[in-house]
């Protein structure tokens, strides 16, 4: 592959954010962040998998026949999300027990099989470690932004520590489901924003040269 | 005369076929085949899209009557809550008008506060809150209505719900507490030894009673929110605004003609377990949501079909959500279900152009 290792990282933490730049993984980015640790909790898990299977996946890329690569790829995304859940159940019960179904949903969080069905097939271990490392980074990064602000206005704390005094009156709605679309509907405006800054500033750039 | 030479060509070349591919292209020389080519017929004649009367009326001008128009139930709720009713209101209107001039200024846009839409989007929220509200809550509930109601939408004209019933449903799910915590007229006698009251639609939710005198509730002697207790003086103002002509009948009096129709087969059927058609045309919203809400130019249909299918489809909804839904009023929830499908309405029900062939299928 022609391009860097550096760019394959790079690229997850901006150009491809996962849910605000390629809008994938929609499904854990609304559902589960209501609270900063549940959101932290549910990139580490989902970078946990897609890391793991996406290595695997690169691995067997040449044993496995195209007409059955996807049950193939399913079968080892389900096997490490079930290690991912169990492993949260007896080590994190708590937050285990918050994020609920959210955790085995993983199997069909569409980063993971798209990763898979873009880079991972098509590329070696090492192209493959850094495109699902920058990714992961970059959903655990959107997911904990999206957990903090829902979390300081919903609850008024921060990871569970309390933030703001008596006088701050929680707003319910950040913790409910139509707060969740709030935020990420702010939070894509704001990235689509200063990419576009950026690209003017390059315009603006590439002109006066 | 540089920029006559700039001619406007299609973006893309119209189909040379004579397969029906554009609607519009099919209507227009259906109606006149020989018609010339427009580039020759403008240096002569300037044709415009109709409507071709001239008007004296503007957007200032429209608004500033609706707030006339709200002038009466701004004074019965200041007569029925106390000055804590006009404060909540100033403060209402100033975080709208704020809000409105700070996004046009980021948006690097031409500041139009003065047209006054803000103040009646203001207005409109501080009538939906209990006189109690905190300060807070209503500027919050203002930032909210004209920023994201309003101008992330595009502005006055291009917001597809209500800014005022956007404010007031996000301030419901914001603090779900402090929006339902009514206070007493202070014209009534309980006011002395109760804190929290409860309007009539609670009492008969939660407690089936609904044994609050109609004429009360006519007056607005009862508990409930600013300006939504006072049916008499919405009225009046909506009474006025039918007078100018700024609003169609069919709007304020097909909704709460359904509202009245609809609660009345109920009534009829069970009238101890139902209240009266008169209780929920009274109580509530449904009066200031008839009058000021549905009526709304920018968020109801243009066509008269159209119109129809929305009023009676909200009045549907609004006494469904009373009678049998998890929340005492639905007034709110019922205009603004109906708000987000006023542009299928209105692209469902478009009338025939005069001299419109079907377009054939194939």
């Amino acid at each position: 592959m022609a391009n860097s290792l550096g760019y394959e990282f790079k690229k997850g933490l901006w150009q491809e954010l996962p849910p605000f730049r390629l809008v994938l993984g929609l499904c854990p980015t609304l559902a589960v962040t209501n609270s900063a640790v549940n959101g932290l909790a549910m990139g580490l898990a989902t970078i946990f998998v897609l890391f793991t299977s996406n290595i695997l996946i690169s691995l067997v890329r040449k044993t496995i026949s195209a007409q059955v690569r996807i049950p193939a790829y399913v079968v080892i995304i389900a096997t490490l999300v079930t290690v991912a859940d169990l492993f949260l159940a007896a080590v994190f019960p708590d937050i285990s027990k918050s994020l609920g179904p959210y955790i085995p949903l993983i199997v069909v969080n569409c980063i993971i099989l798209g990763r898979a069905e873009a880079f991972a097939q098509k590329n070696s271990i090492l192209p493959t470690a850094a495109d699902t490392l920058g990714i992961g980074i970059g959903f655990i990064i959107s997911l904990t932004i999206m957990g903090t602000i829902r979390e300081v206005l919903g609850f008024g704390s921060i990871f569970g520590v309390k933030l703001l005094g008596e006088w701050f009156e929680p707003w319910i709605v950040m913790i409910l489901p139509a707060g969740a679309f709030l935020v990420f509907g702010g939070l894509v405006a704001l990235v689509n924003w200063i990419s576009s800054r950026k690209a003017e500033k390059a315009a603006s750039a590439a002109m006066s040269r | 005369m540089e920029s006559l030479k700039f001619v406007r060509k299609p973006k893309r070349p119209l189909p040379q076929n004579n397969r029906i591919t554009d609607q519009r292209t099919l209507d227009a020389k259906e109606i006149n085949p020989n018609a010339e080519q427009p580039s020759q017929a403008a240096t002569r004649l300037i044709v415009s899209s109709s409507p071709h009367f001239l008007n004296t009326e503007s957007v200032p001008k429209i608004m500033h009557n609706v707030v006339t128009a709200l002038l009466p139930a701004t004074a019965a709720s200041v007569y029925f809550f106390g000055w804590r009713a006009l404060l909540l209101i100033i403060v209402c209107v100033v975080a709208c008008l704020a809000t409105e001039y700070a996004f046009q200024k980021i948006r690097k846009q031409p500041i139009k506060i003065h047209d006054g839409s803000a103040i009646i989007t203001g207005m409109l929220l501080a009538m939906t809150l209990p006189a109690g509200f905190p300060i807070f809550g209503a500027i919050l509930g203002s930032v909210f209505a004209i920023g994201v109601g309003k101008q992330l939408f595009g502005g006055l004209g291009y917001n597809i719900f209500n800014p005022a019933l956007l404010g007031r449903a996000f301030l419901m799910a914001t603090y779900p507490v402090l929006t339902t915590t009514w206070v007493w007229p202070r014209t009534m006698e309980k006011a002395i030894d109760a804190v929290t009251a409860a309007t009539p639609l609670v009492m008969a939710k939660f407690e089936g009673k609904f044994d609050v005198p109609i004429m009360d509730m006519f007056i607005g002697n009862t508990a409930g929110s600013l300006g939504e207790t006072s049916a008499i003086a919405i009225i009046l103002g909506g009474l006025y605004l039918r007078y100018k002509g700024y609003i169609n009948w069919k709007l304020p009096l097909g909704y709460l003609g359904t509202i009245a129709v609809f609660s009345a087969i109920f009534w009829y059927v069970n009238p101890a377990k139902y209240p009266s058609p008169l209780f929920h045309l009274f109580a509530g919203g449904a009066m200031l949501g008839a009058w000021f809400m549905v009526t709304d130019m920018v968020t109801s249909p243009v066509t008269s079909l159209g119109q129809w299918i929305f009023v009676i489809v909200a009045g549907i909804l609004a006494v469904v959500i009373r009678l049998f839904g998890g929340l005492p009023e639905g007034v709110m929830y019922s205009i603004l279900f109906m708000n987000a499908f006023v542009p299928l309405l209105n692209k469902h029900t478009r009338p025939k152009v005069f001299g419109e062939v079907k377009a054939q299928k194939g």
